[in-house]
């Protein structure tokens, strides 16, 4: 139990932080909104896994990924895959040339299910695919590239060169993936309707849970000897490798661990919307998600979901009471966290709001410690 | 190859070696700017695309002042044009430095969210001052046409500007780099920035011009470009993704490095939009550059100086 | 009570008359009270409907890389509103307008058709340009039973309950146009090219069955330009050794404008190459450059330069509200129909309920005097129309060369 304790759940600032996240998405929320916008909130809240996985991969692996995007889309295109096979049954697609398979299949003149798709009957070998093949193509880029030593602004610019190849891949062969309108219209989970106001909430849930484990698993990794090597890893690599540790394994281990978070977001962003498309795939949202976890704090990761959630909510806000004016307030937003708040919503808490409740506990002044920045200088 | 004949295909063969080098100096021309920057300051800049974008603007805002008060200057007006793009460009480049860019060397990767962030409201100042829709920039005949080089061969004039062009800014920043006083001082900045400040070189001051050098330049490319692409607030995004592969293929801090993977990603993707369809050229390319990219992780020529 | 109600009075005589004229219109419309139908008859769902007024909803990207098309079907849009309203409005309500912003992104689409339903409880909905952003909104739409009114031209394929589509489908815009210019320019050989994406291939598609089996012509070539493409080079260098008698384009978006500036700068113009484009209304045109387009052809239902007094009046009125030099391209004459469509539609089943509305456009008998002439809402959702061809002018405006008989919406051609 103690070890539950110190390592899931990383002690007693960690149980607390988790136990008000638990209670803010658990309860909090689906008393304060109604079902719409839980739903909207459960949708940020895939984007919160993307977020998870970043703050492993950046601000303790030390690599900054911009195709996070790429992870997230697999996770929810296999998904997909499987929903869109059952609502593709024979009897709703009877007015097709080919009845029996997809809708946009019919109208790229596919006149059979490819074979790749043929697996995706099955939701067992959907729910693993959308969680191997995330990991395997992370693993096929973290080979290459970690073994190679390649990191920095270097590393970014390729993942996110890769999210956009993987992009008009996506667009390009839309016989086989929906194009650019990607997998809509799903309807059923073996027979249970994914639209219904119940299965909202289920869904809802469901999500929160995961995104808690995700989290205590991250914890797991971090106050393991491993995460300890991580953080030596990320302030002085040389040394670590000098000290006869394989320095890229663990590197792809966190990479692909970043991936797979993000791929369950993926999968649970199809279930609660209901389609996927390319456009999470590509470029802008990869960075998007970077921007999640910078504002939630890089190295927190219960910071990521709020940092997620706050974004989310202002873009949501701001472009629903200035149209027209969004846009400029959100970049303002990235500039003012990077520049002035570099740990972000994390960082806040911990250089003020800390200090102000030890000072209140104590009835004596503290150092206001101020947070310095963390990436690494090279 | 049945039923074209022997003139035909030999002028095909010379229009299609054009369209390569011409796309070569068009990916030379958009990357060059942002290798710069990248190469001697480690920092990337996301709104790349944007200060191209501004370049395109400055025409079309030439354009119409020219065409309002002194049409007769029409059609030379389009070189001084370019200066100006290139002159605001490198002036906004200058105060992004300033109020941005220098508060983060420390921080390269948190460059790349600070300069999205920029990228952002740029596109959004742009559509609030020329609005949302494309405008086309009216450009002189002299530019916008073909020379019949033979019966069967056209040669676009766009694109032997665009090559002439990209001709003289590729030497003009050799010259700059390696035949200057400024370009010493930029070059010994970049391999041991701490040595540079004890000689006595205003390593602000270099960072300072080198980043709003390579917007300059995006200006410049932007402004060119208008030529054979659109102009509207989020154009400049058609060129990023490009852009950065090609800075990437070529490897980070070689000059030479950029021309060459700007040469073979236009070769290989000329040929193969020919041969394939447009769509499958391209993304056959692109993934070419990626797999190559597996196998050499730093790129067609690596930096070889230590960190 | 068809079309005199339409006649809108001069904007000026319109501020004056406004009440006066709603009072008439009610009482032409056979409404006993000033005020309209009491709200509880015509709004038994919980929709945005008050004894005053209407609320309904405006989805369209005013960011993102679609702004540059969306934005003149939002003015159009507002613009129907806004004589609508000065007419008397809807079942005497006045319609107020709550507007989101689609973001060039489709799940944010999604999620704002989703507000739009389920917290603004908006009657109806004018949005969406890109079929990515309709079919993201197609499942929230029949979910919450919502109305859309859809502008742009499209590849069909597609028939719900819950949308109407003002623009024309594939077929509407394919086959006549290659039947003139068949017909005009003799053209035996065609070159196809389009962006690649689904209204493209679609459209390629039907125009490819058709040359080949009722024009007894050839397809020379085949291509798709993937999204954003800006180098057309080695495409053009195809093209020109094929000598296709006509090129046959649907390309979109900023690569658009580089295919046509790139093919003027190879020395093919409309002089020496005959081309029919599916993409280029005056919206294109004005980011494209008209000196870059003169003697191409586009196949539209509409274009600004009609001359007729209907048109002329639309195009004065749009010129007032939204400045001299807005272009008015196919789609914005199209999403300027949805609001009187809606209009119709609620008038006729006096209630603003979705599937008395739904049941209303289906009788067949909606037909309106818009701009582009008379148009008639047929039982599948789509408009009978007319297409046109219009000859581009240096100016960005076209000459209309050819005017179709009205053809019948087909949303799922057969044997196609």
């Amino acid at each position: 139990m103690k070890s539950f304790y110190e390592n899931w759940l990383g002690g007693r600032d960690g149980a607390v932080g988790m136990l008000v996240l638990a209670v803010v998405i658990m309860v909090a929320f689906p008393l304060m909104f109604d079902i719409f916008r839980l739903n909207l909130i459960g949708k940020y809240l895939t984007y919160a896994f993307a977020a998870v996985g970043l703050v492993m991969v950046w601000g303790y692996g030390g690599v900054l990924s911009l195709g996070q995007g790429v992870f997230f889309g697999l996770g929810g295109y296999c998904i997909a895959m499987f929903l869109k096979l059952e609502a593709s049954d024979l009897v709703s697609t009877q007015h097709q040339t080919t009845p029996g398979i997809p809708d946009f299949m019919d109208w790229n003149q596919l006149t059979a299910l490819p074979a790749f798709w043929q697996p995706f009957h099955s939701l067992t070998f959907a729910i693993i695919a959308a969680l191997v093949l995330p990991a395997l193509f992370a693993w096929v880029i973290g080979v290459a590239m970690f073994k190679r030593r390649v990191s920095g602004v270097y590393f970014s610019i390729i993942t996110q060169a890769v999210a956009a190849i993987l992009t008009i891949l996506v667009v390009g062969q839309q016989g086989y993936t929906g194009g650019i309108n990607g997998i809509t219209d799903l309807k059923t989970l073996h027979g249970w309707n994914i639209n219904t106001t119940s299965a909202k909430y289920v869904l809802y849930y469901v999500n929160a849970v995961l995104l808690l484990l995700a989290i205590m698993v991250c914890r797991f990794v971090l106050t393991s000897k491993l995460g300890r090597l991580l953080l030596a890893l990320r302030d002085k690599e040389d040394r670590v490798r000098f000290s006869g540790y394989d320095v890229a394994s663990f590197k792809i281990f966190i990479f692909c661990l970043g991936a797979v978070i993000s791929a369950i977001g993926g999968a649970m962003f199809t279930l609660q919307v209901g389609f996927m498309s390319p456009s999470f795939v590509g470029i802008v949202p990869s960075i998007e998600m970077v921007i999640f976890a910078a504002i939630g704090g890089r190295t927190s990761l219960i910071g990521a979901v709020y940092g997620t959630l706050l974004v989310n909510a202002g873009k949501t806000a701001f472009s629903e009471s200035f149209p027209q004016l969004w846009l400029l307030l959100m970049g303002g937003l990235f500039i003012g966290v990077v520049m002035l708040f570099p740990n972000g919503v994390a960082g806040l808490y911990d250089g003020w709001f800390k200090p102000l409740v030890a000072r209140w506990k104590s009835r004596r002044p503290v150092m206001v410690r101020v947070a310095d920045p963390l990436a690494k200088s090279e | 190859m049945g039923g074209y004949s022997l003139s035909d295909l030999w002028s095909i063969v010379v229009m299609q070696g054009f369209s390569g080098l011409s796309l070569f100096s068009v990916l030379l021309l958009m990357a060059l700017g942002l290798a710069i920057i990248f190469g001697q300051m480690g920092v990337i800049n996301m709104a790349h695309g944007e200060f191209m974008t501004i370049g395109a603007y400055m025409i079309y805002f030439c354009s119409r002042i020219v065409a309002k008060y002194m049409p007769g200057f029409m059609p030379y007006y389009f070189v001084f044009a370019i200066v100006v793009a290139f002159v605001v460009a490198f002036a906004v480049g200058y105060f992004v430095e300033f109020l941005l860019i220098r508060h983060l060397y420390k921080r390269p990767l948190d460059t790349l969210l600070a300069t999205w962030g920029l990228s952002l409201i740029m596109q959004q100042v742009f559509r609030s001052l020329f609005g949302a829709r494309e405008v086309s920039p009216q450009l002189p005949d002299w530019l916008m046409g073909a020379w019949k080089a033979t019966d069967t061969i056209d040669i676009p004039l766009n694109g032997l500007f665009v090559m002439a062009l990209s001709i003289l800014v590729t030497s003009g920043v050799f010259l700059f780099l390696y035949r200057s006083s400024w370009g010493l001082k930029v070059r010994a900045t970049t391999q041991n920035r701490v040595m540079a400040g004890a000689v006595g070189i205003n390593t602000r001051l270099v960072d300072r011009l080198t980043f709003a050098l390579g917007c300059g330049i995006a200006g410049v490319a932007g402004a060119a470009f208008t030529t054979i692409g659109s102009t509207g607030p989020t154009s400049g995004s058609l060129y990023i993704v490009d852009t950065f592969l090609v800075v990437a293929f070529g490897g980070a801090g070689s000059l030479l490095g950029t021309i060459f993977s700007a040469f073979s990603i236009a070769q290989v993707q000329s040929l193969l939009t020919f041969f394939l369809t447009n769509a499958m050229g391209k993304v056959t390319t692109l993934l070419a550059v990626i797999v190559i990219l597996m196998l050499r992780p730093e790129g067609l020529r690596p930096n070889k100086v230590r960190k | 009570m068809k079309q005199k109600q339409f006649a809108i009075e001069s904007k000026t005589s319109r501020r004056m008359l406004t009440a006066l004229s709603a009072a008439m219109l009610l009482a032409l419309a056979g409404s006993a009270s000033a005020g309209g139908p009491p709200t509880a008859k015509v709004d038994a769902t919980g929709l945005a409907v008050t004894d005053t007024d209407v609320t309904v909803g405006i989805l369209h990207s005013s960011t993102g890389t679609m702004a540059i098309s969306e934005t003149g079907a939002q003015e159009a849009e507002k613009l129907a509103i806004s004589q609508i309203n000065a007419m008397g409005g809807v079942l005497g309500r006045k319609i107020k307008i709550v507007q989101e912003d689609g973001a060039s992104d489709w799940p944010t689409f999604a999620e704002k058709a989703k507000k739009l339903l389920e917290e603004n409880h908006v009657a109806a909905i004018f949005g969406c340009w890109t079929s990515a952003s309709r079919k993201a909104v197609l499942p929230v739409l029949e979910r919450d039973n919502g109305l859309l009114y859809y502008p742009t031209f499209y590849e069909g394929l597609e028939q719900s309950k819950n949308v109407v589509y003002t623009g024309q489908e594939a077929t509407q815009q394919v086959f006549a146009g290659l039947d003139w210019v068949a017909k005009t320019k003799h053209a035996k050989t065609f070159y196809l090219i389009g962006s690649d994406y689904i209204w493209p291939r679609t459209t390629m598609k039907l125009a490819r069955e058709y040359i080949t089996r009722v024009l007894h012509g050839t397809v020379v070539g085949e291509e798709y330009a993937a999204l954003g493409s800006t180098d057309f080079g080695s495409t053009i260098n195809k093209i020109r050794l094929k000598h296709p008698d006509v090129i046959y384009a649907a390309v979109v978006g900023g690569s658009n404008v580089s295919w046509f500036k790139q093919l003027k700068a190879a020395g093919i113009t409309g002089k020496s190459q005959t081309l029919l484009t599916l993409s280029v209304t005056e919206d294109e045109a004005k980011g494209i450059g008209g000196e870059n387009l003169v003697g191409f052809y586009s196949a539209m239902k509409y274009f600004e330069s009609l001359n007729t007094p209907e048109n002329q009046k639309f195009v004065k009125d749009f010129h007032a509200m939204w400045g001299p030099t807005a272009p008015i391209g196919d789609v914005t004459q199209a999403a300027y129909e949805g609001p009187w469509l809606w209009k119709m539609a609620v008038e006729k089943a006096g209630s603003f309920d979705t599937d008395k509305v739904v049941k209303a456009e289906e009788s067949g008998t909606i037909s309106f005097d818009a701009p582009e002439g008379m148009i008639y809402l047929e039982p599948n959702h789509h408009l009978k129309t007319r297409l046109r061809i219009g000859e581009w002018r240096p100016d960005g405006q076209a000459d209309i060369v050819y005017t179709s008989p009205y053809i019948m919406p087909n949303p799922f051609p057969k044997g196609y």
